[in-house]
């Protein structure tokens, strides 16, 4: 108990390179872990109605206005769950809004309040400088390169790597938290009546209603491509090590198979 | 499996006894100043106070965004509603001449006004922007009087919490809280685009809160009620959209 929390306030402290150290050690802070898991569970909520609140108008504008009467900018090529979009599909598929609506905007709160906390305490404890912010010299094309490089080989990153983030890891969960998350909330908040009464810039500075609408669609685009390669690198690098530490901070230890 | 300390049980019986009884403040001060829908049920009961209160501390007089003229859409989409009624065809066929709107409830002088009493009242015009929950959206010009005018004719009680408002239509109605109901951009809409209503857009008689969604823009309005108590009307969830299993609140 003493040593885990010793290593975790002096971060500074050096921390020996044994087993016994690397088991105490823990992985991801108790904060980091509990937002994680709060915002998977709300992106899979949000993910899920998103898609059924899509099906009722699989269609897509720009500017302030757009209905079945205005030339969309694009179309899904999927049945609707509205008869009265022109899909071209002989049939209607259930309407399923009014739980993916309540649905939608609670996990929208549990999302919005996870990520606060998690900004909030990041900030406050050191999380974003410590492990997110690549180093300068990280950043230089060449290291870059040799990252992207070993990615795109899958090659495993060995256990002393598995400690820290590469800078291809770091700067892809920097725009995820400091660009994709506040815009998908931000366009999402432009489509409130309500709240563009008060603050009519949460959707003026998209262009528009509908162009909210179709940037939040392709927001969510990119955030369901970033949680397949994410999934898809935790399987790479090791499923119950990687989860395991996400859940109890320190990987499975010795029981891991390679 | 390590042991958990005294301390950390004690820790964690406090945080969470804290929690719950602060939990437990924040709903009665939501329920004192009416920040709790009246569809807050179980599963999303949370989420929707969340919205609802945000709102109502954030926006409770803000004005929805009005639009130029040169924005008005030049194909403004009628969501089919289900076929009008015998009743709606006998009032059409003579001009809507007929059609009275009621309005009871916590009132000093209960009344009831035809639509040329209603074009008697001071009007008002907004151009502004409808959305449907679906996700598509019109801009109009919609002339109404503000509902406002009508219900300090009646003389509504201070008391009085909600406006439910009732279509022509069987089981369509809604309600809508006093911030909303007493809104400058809460109309009754007799209007659009400098003509008559047209029936395929709630014509002769909608109401029209461009804060909220399309579905709260309940289509030929003919009844007015201010309540204290929300729960007497229909299943208690304060509209019919609740009961179809659709938010309260459509003001997100």
């Amino acid at each position: 108990m003493r040593l885990h929390k010793y290593s975790l306030r002096n971060r500074h402290a050096p921390v020996k390179n044994s087993q016994m150290a690397d088991e105490l050690r823990p992985r991801h802070s108790a904060f980091v872990r509990v937002t994680h898991w709060l915002s998977a569970l709300a992106f899979m909520a949000l993910l899920v109605s998103g898609t059924e609140i899509l099906i009722s108008h699989p269609r897509f504008y720009w500017g302030e206005t757009g209905n079945v009467n205005t030339r969309p900018l694009f179309s899904l090529p999927i049945p609707a769950s509205r008869a009265s979009v022109p899909s071209g599909y002989g049939y209607v598929l259930p309407d399923e809004n009014g739980w993916s609506r309540y649905l939608h905007f609670e996990a929208a709160w549990v999302a919005i309040l996870a990520g606060l906390v998690y900004v909030a305490l990041g900030l406050f404890k050191g999380h974003f400088r410590r492990n997110l912010f690549p180093a300068l010299s990280d950043l230089s094309p060449k290291r870059f390169a040799n990252v992207v490089a070993g990615h795109l080989r899958f090659r495993r990153p060995t256990d002393e790597e598995g400690w820290s983030y590469n800078v291809l890891q770091r700067v892809t969960y920097l725009i995820v938290i400091f660009v994709l998350f506040p815009a998908v909330i931000l366009t999402g908040l432009a489509l409130s009546p309500a709240v563009t009464s008060s603050f009519p810039s949460v959707v003026t500075i998209w262009g528009g209603r509908q162009s909210a609408r179709t940037i939040h669609f392709f927001l969510s685009i990119f955030l369901v491509l970033f949680l397949l390669v994410h999934v898809l690198m935790v399987f790479l690098a090791g499923f119950r090590k990687r989860v395991g530490a996400m859940i109890v901070s320190r990987p499975a230890g010795p029981m891991e198979r390679p | 499996m390590r042991k958990i300390s005294r301390r950390k049980l004690l820790t964690a019986g406090l945080v969470t006894a804290a929690g719950a009884s602060g939990l437990a403040v924040a709903a009665k001060f939501a329920e004192r100043y009416g920040l709790i829908p009246p569809d807050a049920g179980v599963l999303y009961g949370a989420g929707e106070t969340f919205t609802y209160a945000a709102q109502r501390l954030l926006t409770r007089h803000s004005l929805a965004r009005e639009f130029a003229r040169s924005q008005i859409s030049k194909d403004p989409f009628a969501d089919p509603v289900d076929p009008l009624g015998k009743d709606f065809h006998r009032l059409q066929e003579g001009g809507f001449a007929d059609w009275r709107l009621v309005v009871d409830g916590m009132v000093a002088s209960p009344a009831s006004f035809s639509l040329a009493e209603l074009k008697t009242f001071p009007s008002r015009s907004q151009i502004t922007l409808i959305a449907c929950e679906e996700g598509w959206s019109y801009i109009a010009e919609w002339t109404g009087v503000p509902l406002s005018h009508v219900l300090n004719l009646v003389g509504a009680s201070p008391q009085a919490r909600y406006v439910v408002y009732r279509s022509i239509q069987t089981d369509w109605w809604d309600s809508i809280d006093m911030a909303d109901a007493t809104h400058p951009q809460t109309f009754l809409t007799l209007g659009m685009n400098g003509a008559e209503l047209p029936v395929a857009f709630g014509g002769p008689l909608r109401l029209r809160v461009p804060r909220q969604l399309g579905y709260k823009n309940v289509k030929y309005i003919n009844h007015l009620t201010l309540t204290d108590n929300i729960k007497k009307f229909g299943k208690g969830l304060g509209s019919a959209a609740p009961e179809a299993g659709y938010a309260w609140y459509a003001g997100i």
